[in-house]
């Protein structure tokens, strides 16, 4: 990854291959739709009280992306509506665009649960289906969305595989899915995400409630699977963020809604970021 | 990426819901539901299946195989989803129509004997089979009202100690008490009647009121027990905390700073258990049987209570006679509604 | 010595005061048991003649005779038909109240518009408190005759099953009526205790099964019904206990005879606490000895009951805390 200036700008993947990654959120659509998630100009209410505003990002293929900032700006809110968890909640609301592969998600012809089968989440605290085994849960995903594969075995060895759990569990695949240690429940609850091959993984702070030991692992995890998908992870732990993503985006509030600071490069943003609140958090000023 | 320039403005924004269905599919859906139900009503008058429910059941297959028809283009899971989502619908509204039955029939055939002075004549002077326009359900209230009163009497005090126990005191037979209470809960009106019958009944010689306050006690005792159980279980420890910390002892503690605190929330339990007991036939049937005339003494003789004013005149099976038995149900469902909507408004209050 | 100091008693002295404060609230608190021991104490001590004059025949028996009559013979009293009865009705109301239950519970949760929710609910508790005389009275009035058009229909389409079969073709005021009205009386109480229960599914499971793609019935099928199985059985229990004992709709819906009946559609039935009530008012003296000893069969049958329903209750609202 090659350092960029804020603005309009061109870097090049690992694999060789130029991606655009800038623009203003309200240029004109380009001729080629973005692969990867997007947002333009998103929103988010709870009844009346204006949660987030106008959050415009762009999320490319392949790419771990950390959204970081204090506590109450509005991240979780935000990492909720790219896989239309949102509106679950009560009083929800929401304006502007997701768009994945350029087709938005809020569409009236997108079915809602195939969005979520493209575009998966894992929670904060781990949570296995109590009632079921581990290969069980593994497999949840393909039962409850009525897939179609058979290939079960090799399903569930490659996605603990990916999860870096096969070799802890490939002898009690039988075993309850809550007799795991923390750590390994969350691993489980990653495997059970990537059994329905999602393009996108999104993730609400992972990491809070496990020790650093396990929370290592499960970054390691990460750069892993940002080799095939990609990864969208909140985080309170500004190092997890340095260590983990490629792009950060740094969320605010000053008591309305959330709002997006600056996104930009992580290392850029850790060493030479262009607003001066960014620097202030990353300082540790504030948070 | 970029860096985000604010410059929409964030007011311009309207939330939207696009999950929500658009209100011209919601009218379509009522459109489509209230033709099945023509449909439906059509069916019925020209076969031979008659009354509400031909109608209701015709109705429902007529949603399911529409339902089964329209959503052959779904994936089955969604069709399954669809399907179920219908079932359940269809049994909650089978639950809920017993309930809706019985408040429409109360209202509608208890309005007949219905009269002014009705709350305030008795029996006395008039037969099951006379006007509608004489007599009263005045005794039935003041019988039912000096029972209940003495239950509440003597179970608002056993049944708060109890909670107090529960909450404050915690000693070592917490488990037993609260298994006691619920069990008590399940003891059928019945045997409660049995009971007061073996006991004070037999004792004093004779049948009265307070034989069937003492039996409404057995069956109110549980409700006023648990709710008060509840209700102080909701005061924060914190608060006990702090009046520990004052140096205040557990019995100040509990009357100066607890009880204060949850007062509105015992008398909900009071009326609750009011509710649960003023409506009960069975245990008066043996313990205080009943009257035609005004009655206001519970130590000697039967007293008159609304349940048994009900059940005699349903008994006699004549027609007056069971419209007077409507009313006195109609009198008894106001009273406990009454009951519940206070204990709600009371329960708020805090 | 970096030894462990030893753990020190901690004394709590109670103030007279609090002494006497805590002793009159333990006694209070204990007159549930004290009461409930009387109960147990009374029927025991005024039935034992009973008990020993017929035995465990006094279970199993088909006679009720009082002997009132005639001198010559001995009064006979058992109780077989009526615990047969009683038995055969509350299952009626069972099978029919447990779908209708969980069908209005899940119904109330998951699928109701969350405007009417409150009201819904507060429509739960009001249908729980409608006494059971209006149950009756409205059981007899108005639900019979629909009754009788089930039971027709019931006999035309199924009357090769034996239960369906009957004596005389004159429906109306059967168990199976009668099962029915106390199915409409147990299903407040059932949905009550099932709703609660999976109000209290954790969220984030509810919302794993969405994110992994699955449709509302998917994720209810795959974590809702799990968990709430243990506190729905729990639910149909104390439902069950409360069908046992019902004296006064059974009372006035059933034809109250005195015979052995698993034909459901007769005119005929009754089931232990509506034939008390029944020939309570005329009973000789032993009679009611007689009675009072149902009543205690009654009495221990429906505790036994509500002592599991509260157990499985109570360990299944435990276990949220995972």
């Amino acid at each position: 990854m090659t350092f960029g200036s804020v603005g309009q700008e061109s870097v090049r993947t690992a694999d060789g291959a130029a991606v655009s990654v800038g623009g203003s959120p309200m240029s004109a659509p380009s001729e080629q739709p973005f692969i990867g998630l997007e947002t333009r100009g998103a929103h988010a209410w709870f009844g009346n009280h204006h949660a987030l505003t106008d959050v415009s990002l762009k999320f490319p293929e392949r790419t771990v992306t950390g959204l970081i900032g204090p506590s109450g700006c509005g991240k979780s809110t935000f990492i909720r509506l790219l896989n239309r968890m949102h509106e679950f909640i009560p009083g929800a609301a929401m304006a502007g665009q997701v768009l994945l592969n350029g087709k938005d998600i809020y569409a009236p012809e997108e079915d809602p649960a195939f969005v979520r089968l493209k575009i998966g989440m894992v929670f904060q605290k781990p949570n296995p289906f109590p009632a079921m085994t581990i290969r069980e849960n593994v497999l949840a995903g393909i039962k409850l969305a009525h897939l179609d594969r058979d290939d079960h075995d090799s399903i569930v060895e490659s996605c603990l595989t990916r999860a870096g759990l096969w070799k802890e569990v490939k002898d009690r695949l039988d075993a309850s899915g809550g007799s795991l240690s923390g750590g390994q429940q969350q691993r489980l609850c990653i495997a059970r995400s990537l059994a329905v091959e999602p393009e996108v993984l999104l993730m609400d702070e992972p990491c809070s409630a496990l020790d650093p030991a396990s929370t290592l692992r499960i970054e390691e995890t990460i750069k892993e699977l940002a080799e095939k998908i990609t990864v969208v992870i909140v985080t309170h732990n500004m190092q997890q963020a340095s260590r983990v993503s490629d792009y950060c985006a740094f969320f605010l509030t000053d008591g309305g809604p959330g709002y997006l600071v600056e996104a930009d490069n992580t290392r850029k943003m850790f060493t030479n970021p262009a607003d001066p609140r960014t620097a202030d958090y990353v300082q540790g000023k504030f948070g | 990426m970029s860096t985000v320039e604010q410059s929409s403005n964030p007011m311009e924004a309207t939330p939207q819901k696009p999950w929500a269905r658009r209100p011209d599919e919601v009218r379509r859906s009522t459109l489509k539901l209230a033709a099945a139900a023509v449909v439906a009503l059509v069916v019925v008058l020209f076969t031979g299946m008659a009354g509400f429910d031909g109608w209701a059941i015709t109705l429902l297959v007529i949603v399911l195989v529409a339902t089964l028809v329209t959503s052959r283009s779904l994936s089955s899971k969604d069709r399954k989803n669809l399907l179920v989502s219908v079932s359940i619908t269809a049994l909650a509204m089978l639950a809920f129509l017993p309930w809706l039955s019985i408040l429409f029939s109360v209202v509608t055939k208890g309005y007949q004997a219905l009269h002014v002075g009705y709350l305030f004549n008795d029996m006395r002077v008039t037969t099951p089979d006379d006007e509608l326009s004489m007599g009263g359900v005045g005794h039935a209230i003041v019988g039912s009202l000096i029972m209940v009163a003495i239950a509440t009497v003597v179970t608002m005090p056993l049944g708060i100690l109890s909670g107090i126990y529960l909450t404050e005191v915690r000693g070592r037979l917490t488990f037993l008490v609260r298994f006691i209470v619920q069990s008590m809960a399940g003891v059928p009106s019945i045997v409660a009647g049995l009971f007061v019958y073996t006991t004070v009944v037999r004792t004093m010689g004779e049948y009265s009121g307070i034989a069937g306050a003492a039996a409404l006690s057995v069956l109110m005792l549980p409700t006023v027990s648990r709710t008060a159980e509840e209700v102080l279980k909701l005061v924060p420890d914190d608060l006990r905390s702090a009046g520990y910390a004052l140096g205040a002892r557990q019995w100040r503690t509990a009357f100066m700073v607890v009880l204060p605190t949850v007062k509105s929330g015992l008398i909900t339990a009071g009326i609750l258990g009011v509710a649960r007991v003023i409506g009960e036939t069975a245990p008066l049937l043996l313990t205080s049987l009943a009257t035609n005339g005004f009655a206001f003494n519970p130590f000697s003789g039967t007293l008159g209570s609304l349940p048994t004013y009900t059940f005699s005149l349903l008994q006699y099976g004549t027609e007056y006679a069971v419209a007077r038995a409507w009313s006195g149900a109609l009198v008894l469902m106001v009273i406990v509604f009454g009951l519940f909507t206070i204990a709600r408004r009371v329960g708020r209050k805090k | 010595m970096n030894t462990v100091p030893q753990k020190r008693e901690m004394y709590v002295t109670y103030s007279r005061a609090d002494k006497v404060f805590r002793g009159v609230v333990t006694a209070g608190a204990l007159t549930s048991l004290v009461v409930l021991g009387l109960i147990a104490l009374f029927l025991v001590v005024r039935s034992v003649d009973v008990f020993r004059t017929f035995g465990v025949q006094f279970l199993t028996g088909t006679e009720w005779n009082n002997a009132a009559f005639d001198e010559t013979i001995s009064p006979e009293f058992s109780i077989g038909p009526m615990l047969v009865g009683t038995i055969v009705v509350s299952v009626i109301a069972m099978v029919v109240a447990v779908p209708l239950s969980i069908g209005g519970a899940l119904f109330i949760e998951f699928y109701a518009p969350k405007r009417i929710y409150k009201s819904l609910v507060s429509l739960l508790d009001l249908a729980a408190a409608i006494p059971s005389l209006v149950f009756g009275l409205w059981g007899i009035q108005v639900f019979t005759s629909f009754g009788v058009k089930w039971s027709n229909i019931l006999y035309d389409w199924f009357r090769w099953i034996p239960i369906f079969d009957v004596e005389f073709e004159n429906f109306g005021r059967s168990p199976f009526v009668s099962g029915l009205v106390l199915a409409a009386m147990v299903v407040p109480i059932t949905t009550s205790v099932a709703r609660e229960v999976y109000s209290r599914t954790p969220r984030d499971l509810i919302d794993t099964c969405f994110a992994l793609g699955s449709s509302k019935w998917g994720a209810i099928r795959a974590v809702v019904l799990p968990f709430g199985k243990s506190g729905v059985i729990g639910g149909a229990m104390l439902g069950l206990g409360r069908a046992l004992g019902e004296t006064v709709a059974v009372f006035l819906v059933l034809n109250l005879s005195f015979r052995y009946t698993y034909r459901i559609l007769d005119s005929e039935g009754g089931n232990v606490a509506s034939i008390i009530a029944s020939k309570f008012g005329e009973a000789t003296d032993f009679e009611i000895q007689a009675l009072i000893a149902a009543g205690l069969v009654l009495f221990v049958l429906t505790l036994i009951v509500n002592m599991i329903a509260s157990v499985i209750v109570q360990r299944s609202a435990g276990r949220v805390n995972r």
